[in-house]
């Protein structure tokens, strides 16, 4: 269990910059997760972390002490990379084993702490097979065995779950975390999937092209994403944004679509911190309220696609050349085509700047 | 027809056409093995005889002289029977080709190595260069090569041909083994890293193993180019040195060309070839255990 603590990270491949100017805590005995679409830099920062990329500024310290400058081995931190990577001539009993028997731990020991990581995985009866002879999921687990048999001071996570079956993935996702509890370890975690990101994270770093969008809990980063990247990347399905014009107190939606009255908190916030009038409102799917009367202050609509969820479905409205997505419950029938009206539940509109695409309210 | 028998009816025909091919690339070795075990007359009569009484005289006479003469040599005169030249040279062929074999394999298994996985400054220009080296036509090089080898004392001696072929081969093994460790996933050599190994240990033990097939393809590649290589072999030695194509070659015409023994010479060179072929051919076939990676 260590702290881990990343200033001002950056790391050019040739000209390519692939992550620039990072700054990022990651506490002990907590997850963090670095969430970011493909190239955003995530597997780049745990690799620099690892010592597998020497980073070209910044510093990278564990507990405070400087590590820059030591190989990998000296760094005591573990890796599970999205392969898997299992020495493949190997047994599974052999490919756990492999760290502890290279720093030279007895027999006894290592057998006892095989064991253990084993039941912990439930993968005690895969020891003796090699790792052609077991599966994806499988694999992940003694991957992980691998880096958990040995009591790293930080654990690097490089998308575990990203090769997995759907069902496995959630299921080794509720399996990680309680790994994690139980052994109270330092997870660095980077994955694309924001609901990984939400489900697991005790906090949550958002990257995108190298550069730092936004950190926070699951919460902050879902109710209060400071800017449409992250509104946009977090949460399924995403958030509705349709632009606007800002005209004294009402929105013109569309525009010309509907008009938008808001509060005068609202807009006296956005007039202050605008450059412009133009803005994109945004409002998440589960945030929408929609009915088949007419109802005071609601809106007309056409149902364009329902997408039944289960206990849920997502109905996908559609309006003068925009459209909105609603989460509503399954109970609620509509049928496509129809017109529907729908409404905005108070105080859960977003307001970004359409020019630097930050979210002032 | 119906689509099953004309498939099976295209089936008999690649059949035919690959039978026939083989009789063709399998005939000159059946002729060298034909003309090795007639007599002199059998050998040169018209039409050639299929069926004959095999006689192995030719091959025992090749290594020792003194017993019918070796290659040309003595002919007729009953000397002390001793190791005939072509033994010396067959023996020089086998310790040449095999030390050089292993030494361009190994060495170019190493920089591959490093060409594949490290930052090399000016990576591109380097393997031009080394690439160049078999760029241009062996007798362009070869009067150069003879002066030095001479000034360094290596001529007609087997270390000097051993040091040409390695660094002749090395290029091609180079280049070789660099396509074939690209294709090794690098993660298990990091994570060896970070399990604790140093990045030699990494190497040994879990990048070079995987590493046996292409090790194998490059050292079949090279044995051959060595075990039939003729321009330096003839030109940077002489009597000591001397390796067997060229010694066989030199056997035509400095006292009547004795066939029956050049045959019995050519034919034994190409089984060590064959050996070493199917020994690592077997590699080939079973190395890949791929498959602890999910791409």
């Amino acid at each position: 269990m260590s702290n881990l603590s990343i200033t001002n990270l950056t790391k050019k491949f040739g000209r390519t910059m692939a992550i620039s100017k990072l700054s990022l805590e990651v506490k002990s005995g907590k997850i963090t997760v670095l969430l970011g679409p493909t190239g955003a830099g995530k597997t780049t920062t745990l690799r620099c972390v690892a010592g597998l990329e020497k980073p070209n500024e910044g510093e990278i310290k564990i507990d405070g002490i400087l590590i820059n400058d030591l190989p990998p081995k000296e760094r005591d931190v573990a890796f599970v990379f999205q392969n898997f990577s299992l020495y493949p001539r190997y047994t599974v009993f052999e490919n756990i084993t492999s760290p502890l028997r290279i720093r030279g731990f007895s027999r006894e020991e290592i057998d006892k702490k095989v064991k253990e990581t084993a039941r912990l995985l439930h993968i005690e009866q895969l020891l003796d097979r090699k790792p052609i002879f077991i599966s994806g999921g499988e694999m992940q687990r003694v991957a992980i065995a691998r880096s958990l048999v040995r009591d790293s001071r930080i654990f690097l996570l490089d998308e575990p779950l990203t090769n997995l079956d759907a069902k496995i993935r959630e299921e080794m996702r509720t399996e990680l975390k309680r790994l994690q509890t139980e052994s109270g370890a330092t997870f660095f975690y980077a994955t694309p999937d924001q609901a990984e990101a939400l489900s697991m994270a005790d906090w949550v770093a958002v990257i995108k092209n190298g550069h730092l969008m936004q950190e926070g809990t699951p919460a902050e980063i879902y109710h209060q994403p400071r800017n449409l990247f992250v509104a946009d990347l977090v949460g399924s399905p995403s958030m509705n944004f349709i632009p606007a014009i800002l005209e004294g107190t009402n929105l013109n939606v569309g525009p010309g679509c509907f008009v938008l009255p808001l509060t005068k908190e609202i807009a006296q916030t956005a007039l202050g911190k605008l450059s412009s009038a133009q803005i994109y409102l945004g409002v998440r799917p589960e945030d929408i309220l929609i009915s088949r009367e007419q109802k005071e202050g609601f809106y007309p609509g056409e149902v364009e696609i329902i997408e039944p969820l289960g206990l849920l479905q997502i109905v996908r409205l559609r309006l003068d050349g925009y459209f909105l997505r609603v989460r509503s419950e399954e109970k609620a029938r509509f049928t496509v085509g129809e017109q529907i009206f729908f409404n905005f539940k108070e105080n859960k509109l977003h307001i970004f700047d359409r020019q630097t695409e930050e979210r002032i309210w | 027809m119906n689509e099953f028998q004309r498939r099976k009816a295209k089936n008999r025909v690649i059949v035919v056409v690959l039978l026939v091919i083989l009789v063709v690339y399998f005939f000159p070795i059946y002729w060298m093995f034909s003309t090795a075990t007639k007599s002199k007359a059998e050998a040169f009569s018209f039409p050639p005889k299929w069926i004959w009484k095999p006689q192995f005289n030719n091959f025992r006479d090749i290594f020792f002289t003194g017993t019918g003469g070796a290659l040309g040599r003595v002919r007729g005169i009953e000397v002390e029977s001793k190791p005939s030249a072509f033994a010396r040279q067959f023996t020089n062929s086998i310790i040449v080709s095999f030390i050089s074999t292993i030494l361009a394999t190994f060495l170019g298994a190493l920089s591959g190595y490093v060409f594949s996985r490290m930052t090399v400054r000016g990576k591109d220009d380097l393997l031009f260069v080394i690439l160049s080296s078999r760029m241009l036509p062996p007798v362009v090089v070869a009067i150069p090569l003879v002066i030095m080898c001479r000034a360094l004392g290596l001529f007609d001696t087997r270390g000097g041909l051993i040091i040409m072929y390695t660094a002749f081969n090395l290029a091609f093994s180079v280049w070789m083994m660099i396509s074939f460790i690209d294709d090794i996933p690098k993660e298990y050599e990091e994570v060896a890293l970070v399990d604790g190994y140093s990045r030699f240990q990494a190497f040994f033990k879990f990048v070079f193993p995987e590493m046996r097939v292409g090790m194998a393809a490059t050292a079949i590649f090279n044995l051959v180019m060595t075990w039939n290589e003729f321009t330096f072999a003839l030109l940077l030695t002489g009597e000591n040195a001397r390796t067997a194509i060229p010694g066989i070659a030199q056997s035509l015409g400095t006292a009547g060309v004795n066939w029956g023994q050049i045959a019995a010479g050519s034919f034994l060179m190409v089984i060590p070839v064959v050996i070493f072929t199917f020994l690592l051919g077997d590699n080939l076939v079973r190395g890949f255990t791929f498959g602890a990676i999910k791409e």
